[in-house]
């Protein structure tokens, strides 16, 4: 590790923001550096001199009081608050064939309850998994940049960096560069998720990066829908026999036009050879 | 009953958070009073919206509503101060040249002269500062709180320790004791 790279790192080190790999190697510099170390102890400094109790601003004792009034005021005058309603056990009422289809239609209400809830359940199980690995791509992202390991091959010529990937994977990624259509293809990174080691390409817009995972998967192909995250937008869509989910801090329809050249790119070049 | 069990509930979750909700918006409003009127409108608002809060960190929900609710205060009364910076024009794409080369750690700081430092940065780098050094938050909840990438919050951060650097070694050479 050089100084630049240890110098980029050095923020979220002392943050505390940093993978265990990434700390070790800038320790490591840290103890041969003294410039590094230099900077680092400035930040240590302005960090210990800010995080001490004379600029934290502790609320006022009445403040508490004030709060609670203020409160339990609001929730009187808003007596439209949803209550429980009074819970009536609904049998002994009426008698004879009444009663009969009573309980039929409870029987049957009981059935519905079931085969719903269970159909909830399903779906929101799907969700779930689902969001874990938008959490997964979301963090491979992040991580990407935060470390500066944005690339394990960073060329904008996709003939170097497709043949890269030859070994690493046992699928052929679709390697574009969309230079000309104001995404330049800045390099190929090796990554894992879901399980599986998958393919990562980074394109660059303006000042903004985006990390394109693409693996293979069974199934139909889907239009591409769009998650948000913590800020940033992840778009995710099955073509071709390969999922692709697609994440940056750009606007959502940005990334939507950088998925639309991608998805144009795959039906032009079939992906099938290796 | 309900209604009364659902505002202790309120106040047990809540409540605990009341030192950090009072010092960001003092820190965001510059201002005692200001303060405490943001926070009574947050705790309010955050009441009223209690039923969405599906458990998880309240501090981090807490401090959203917060937030939002100074900014919802200055626009309305303090408009000046939300000249928003404009972040593309600044934007470098991974900009994380740290710090100035001159070394602040052979100097011991003037409080004072840091607090009003801080208190004069522009707002939104006053707010990821406050919330990392201050609340001790982590960048991605950093980024929730003031709703901006994690990349954001990164280059926010480090612009603000440039110019609190610069300025604290800039009163340092005016010959002011730091």
């Amino acid at each position: 590790m050089n100084c630049p790279q240890a110098q980029a790192l050095l923020q979220p080190y002392v943050d505390g923001e940093l993978d265990l790999v990434n700390t070790l190697a800038v320790e490591e510099h840290l103890q041969t550096c003294t410039a590094c170390r230099q900077m680092q102890r400035s930040l240590l400094t302005l960090q210990e001199a800010i995080s001490g109790e004379a600029l934290y601003y502790k609320a006022p004792a009445q403040l508490q009081k004030r709060l609670q009034l203020a409160i339990r005021d609001a929730n009187q005058r808003a007596p439209d608050r949803p209550r429980l309603p009074a819970f009536r056990l609904p049998v002994f009422q009426g008698s004879g064939a009444f009663q009969q289809w009573r309980w039929v239609s409870v029987a049957a209400a009981l059935v519905i309850v079931a085969l719903v809830g269970w159909g909830v359940g399903y779906t929101q199980h799907t969700a779930t998994l689902d969001d874990a690995l938008a959490q997964e791509v979301l963090a491979s992202h992040v991580r990407s940049l935060m470390a500066t390991h944005l690339t394990d091959v960073a060329s904008s010529d996709h003939h170097t960096v497709k043949p890269w990937f030859d070994g690493k994977l046992d699928f052929a990624p679709n390697v574009q560069d969309l230079a000309q259509t104001g995404f330049p293809l800045v390099g190929g990174r090796l990554d894992y998720l879901d399980g599986r080691p998958v393919a990562a390409l980074v394109y660059q817009h303006g000042a903004h990066f985006i990390n394109l995972f693409s693996w293979p998967s069974s199934g139909a192909d889907t239009a591409p829908r769009v998650n948000v995250s913590q800020g940033y937008n992840l778009i995710q869509w099955r073509q071709a026999g390969m999922t692709y989910w697609a994440v940056s801090d750009m606007s959502a329809d940005e990334l939507q036009g950088f998925v639309k050249l991608q998805q144009q790119t795959v039906t032009a070049t079939p992906t099938t050879y290796k | 009953m309900q209604a009364r069990n659902s505002t202790a509930y309120f106040e047990q979750v809540v409540l605990p958070h009341l030192d950090a909700a009072y010092n960001l918006a003092r820190w965001l409003t510059r201002n005692d009073q200001d303060a405490e009127d943001v926070v009574q409108e947050a705790y309010l608002r955050a009441f009223k919206f209690f039923t969405n809060f599906r458990g998880g960190d309240s501090r981090t929900w807490l401090l959203t509503i917060v937030r939002n609710t100074c900014y919802t205060w200055l626009r309305q009364n303090r408009r000046d101060e939300l000249t928003m910076f404009d972040e593309e024009l600044h934007n470098s794409p991974v900009d994380c040249a740290v710090l100035n080369p001159e070394l602040l750690f052979e100097h011991s700081i003037d409080l004072q002269l840091l607090k009003d430092a801080l208190a004069e940065l522009p707002i939104e780098f006053r707010e990821v500062l406050v919330l990392r050094e201050l609340e001790g938050l982590a960048y991605k909840e950093i980024a929730r709180i003031a709703d901006i990438p994690i990349g954001t919050v990164m280059s926010r951060l480090n612009r603000a320790r440039q110019a609190l650097q610069t300025d604290l070694l800039q009163q340092m050479s005016e010959g002011k004791p730091l």
